[in-house]
């Protein structure tokens, strides 16, 4: 009973100084907002408009005709002519085109004879992003005598939508994962700061001297924190819903579900990072330090399939992976929490071993 | 002994590293008294506290704590003690009421207790007219009668105040002292610790402490009266040139300057000191009146921390 008192004492002293607290409140709302607008808009990778360039010296109605498929693609967008393959090769190097399209004179003889390729895609390489689309577009069929037009022009449009067009596509990835990862964000680094905030401001030397319990002090820490990481949740759902269509397939309960599960879990993170650090600054780095892992191996950036062993045990530990993998299954696939709980006990496991070490480290003594 | 000490420690000490914080500290105090830590800066008294609070583990030595062993049987001491920080540790993002409530939660007063408790303190240390004022917004002698009013709020038996009037002007103070000796009054005990003399004087007892030792204990006058130096008292015009007569006297342990009279401690092996100096003045020509005078606190202060400066000197 005392205890329960306690808690809420923490609880309700976290509250009030949270709501005074404008940059914090701020964040509460603005990180949502801005990455989940950042993410849906500008970092797209639906690729298109790449600057190219083009050398045809075959001049042919075959020739001309691939090089309108490539840019009805929406691709390329053809921006500069060439004379020869070095003059594309300079403006290559120069970034002044990012692909670049090569027919040569021999074009027609070449698919005749079939063997040999008949045109040369040259493709800045430095960006696997673009890479990758230049690849899709040298699956570009060319053009046969005696095929109708319209089949043959008609055909390679409808690949190319298959595996890429809708710009709704790269936002339902994204947004769920996203969930995640302002989750990451925020929780952590409020709970990191938020007991090293104490010791610098000396509320911990008054604060030890009471007859608080080290995990009510936790607990205490975390639930305002809990209310506010579902607050987020709900905030990018709707927001992704709005903005761009993002479906909810399974039950918004389980979304939820997952979301308090995976909120406990970066909380226990936050809190111990919080015994370790000795002022708000340090706080914040070690913050950063577990963040930037975890959002680049999670899954989240990056196909987890493309990663070596070694990086994906290392995944494994992080809560992110496990969350994002439970949110798309969720979300998009209308999974239920069961059928993804052999990604929710590790969440639970990370929340018990951190809160533990964080309630061991915290000591109730200045030694 | 009939009444159980509030504090009782032997041979407490404690070290971080090298330094020797506080060094075989001995205490016993009784309840219901203001108990003084006198010391300069460093000397060991917040180092002191924290241990008799349970929040250091000594190196050495052990501490009662109204009953209770301490560091061990912290936790149980916490309700019963309360502990005023040398800095502002209340939230000053938080009101004055915000705060009380907070801390009475805390130490688990139930509500209607809580309520009443918060306006009785309110009332006692004139905090009502400003209880929804942000702590961080207020004077520092309202922040101080905060501090206190949040450190009782549960009634403790004892009070651990660590220089509590450092940031507050003279008349604060002079409050902040009638509402400890009400505390006392009510039986509470009292540790104080302040480098100020016009406080440690109105202790009960008082203990000096220097670099990590105690090296003079007893209530106020008994040090005055007890001190283990001659003092004497120089009026003169030629203040630079009687002081640098002095200074050349082996037995005259440490001069300071009052205004327009010096102030001069003297071993009080020496024989017929107040003879012996008005020889010295008239000697080098210096005319002065010389006179033996009773002790201050401050020269029961120089005389017992003369010996770790002297070896500092040396």
């Amino acid at each position: 009973m005392k205890s329960i008192r306690r808690i809420l004492a923490v609880v309700r002293k976290e509250g009030l100084q949270l709501r005074r607290d404008r940059l914090t409140f701020g964040m509460v709302f603005g990180l949502p907002i801005i990455q989940l607008l950042l993410f849906g808009y500008a970092i797209n990778q639906d690729v298109r408009g790449l600057r190219t360039g083009v050398a045809d010296l075959a001049g042919t109605q075959r020739s001309r005709v691939l090089i309108a498929d490539a840019e009805a693609s929406q691709v390329v967008t053809v921006v500069r002519r060439a004379g020869s393959a070095e003059e594309l090769e300079t403006l290559l190097r120069r970034g002044e085109i990012a692909v670049g399209l090569f027919l040569p004179h021999d074009f027609e003889r070449r698919i005749a004879q079939g063997g040999r390729p008949a045109a040369h895609l040259l493709v800045d390489g430095s960006d696997p992003i673009v890479l990758a689309a230049a690849q899709r577009l040298a699956e570009l069929p060319i053009p046969r005598d005696g095929v109708p037009r319209e089949s043959a022009v008609g055909a390679p449009r409808f690949e190319l939508r298959a595996y890429y067009n809708p710009e709704r596509r790269s936002a339902v990835q994204v947004v769920p994962g996203l969930i995640g990862v302002i989750l990451t964000m925020t929780m952590t680094l409020f709970t990191a700061v938020a007991i090293v905030r104490e010791r610098e401001r000396g509320n911990l030397e008054m604060l030890i001297t009471t007859p608080v319990r080290t995990p009510e002090l936790m607990v205490g820490k975390i639930l305002p924190y809990m209310a506010i990481g579902m607050v987020q949740v709900t905030l990018v759902l709707v927001l992704g819903s709005l903005l761009f269509d993002v479906p909810v397939r399974g039950t918004l309960a389980d979304v939820y579900g997952a979301g308090l599960i995976f909120v406990t879990a970066t909380l226990g993170l936050g809190l111990l990072i919080s015994t370790v650090a000795q002022t708000q600054f340090q706080a914040f780095q070690l913050t950063f330090f577990t963040f930037l892992p975890q959002i680049l191996l999670s899954g989240f950036m990056f196909p987890f399939d493309g990663m070596p062993q070694p990086a994906r045990w290392l995944a494994e530990v992080f809560p992110l992976t496990h969350f994002v993998r439970i949110i798309r299954g969720i979300m998009l696939r209308g999974a239920g929490l069961p059928e993804v709980s052999r990604d929710v006990w590790p969440l639970l496991i990370f929340f018990a071993a951190s809160m533990t070490l964080a309630t061991l480290r915290f000591r109730k003594r200045l030694d | 002994m009939s009444e159980p000490l509030a504090i009782h420690a032997r041979g407490l000490t404690r070290r971080f590293g090298a330094l020797t914080a506080v060094d075989r500290v001995e205490l016993s105090i009784p309840p219901a008294r203001i108990y003084g830590f006198l010391g300069p800066n460093g000397s060991g008294k917040t180092t002191t506290i924290r241990m008799l609070c349970g929040l250091l583990t000594p190196s050495e030595g052990e501490a009662e704590v109204l009953g209770h062993r301490v560091p061990d049987d912290a936790e149980r001491l916490r309700l019963e003690i309360g502990y005023m920080t040398q800095l502002f540790s209340l939230y000053g993002d938080l009101t004055i009421r915000e705060n009380l409530e907070f801390v009475g939660e805390i130490y688990g007063l139930a509500t209607a207790r809580r309520r009443r408790r918060i306006e009785e303190l309110l009332e006692i240390y004139r905090l009502g007219d400003r209880a929804g004022q942000r702590a961080d917004t207020l004077s520092g002698g309202q922040r101080q009668r905060l501090a206190l009013a949040a450190a009782v709020i549960h009634e403790p038996r004892l009070l651990f105040l660590d220089e509590p009037t450092s940031a507050v002007d003279p008349q604060s103070r002079r409050d902040f002292w009638e509402s400890l000796f009400q505390l006392v009054e009510g039986g509470t005990t009292i540790l104080v610790s302040t480098h100020y003399m016009d406080e440690a004087e109105r202790c009960h007892g008082l203990g000096i402490l220097d670099q990590g030792r105690l090296v003079a204990e007893g209530a106020p006058r008994e040090l005055m009266q007890g001190i283990d130096a001659t003092v004497i008292e120089v009026e003169t015009e030629a203040l630079r040139a009687a002081r640098a007569v002095l200074d050349r006297i082996a037995e005259v342990l440490s001069v300071a300057q009052l205004g327009t009279r010096l102030h001069a401690l003297v071993d009080p092996t020496w024989d017929d000191a107040e003879g012996r100096v008005r020889a010295a003045f008239a000697a080098a020509d210096v005319s002065a009146s010389v006179e033996i005078t009773r002790a201050s606190l401050e020269d029961v202060f120089v005389a017992a921390t003369l010996p770790s400066r002297r070896e500092a000197a040396a």
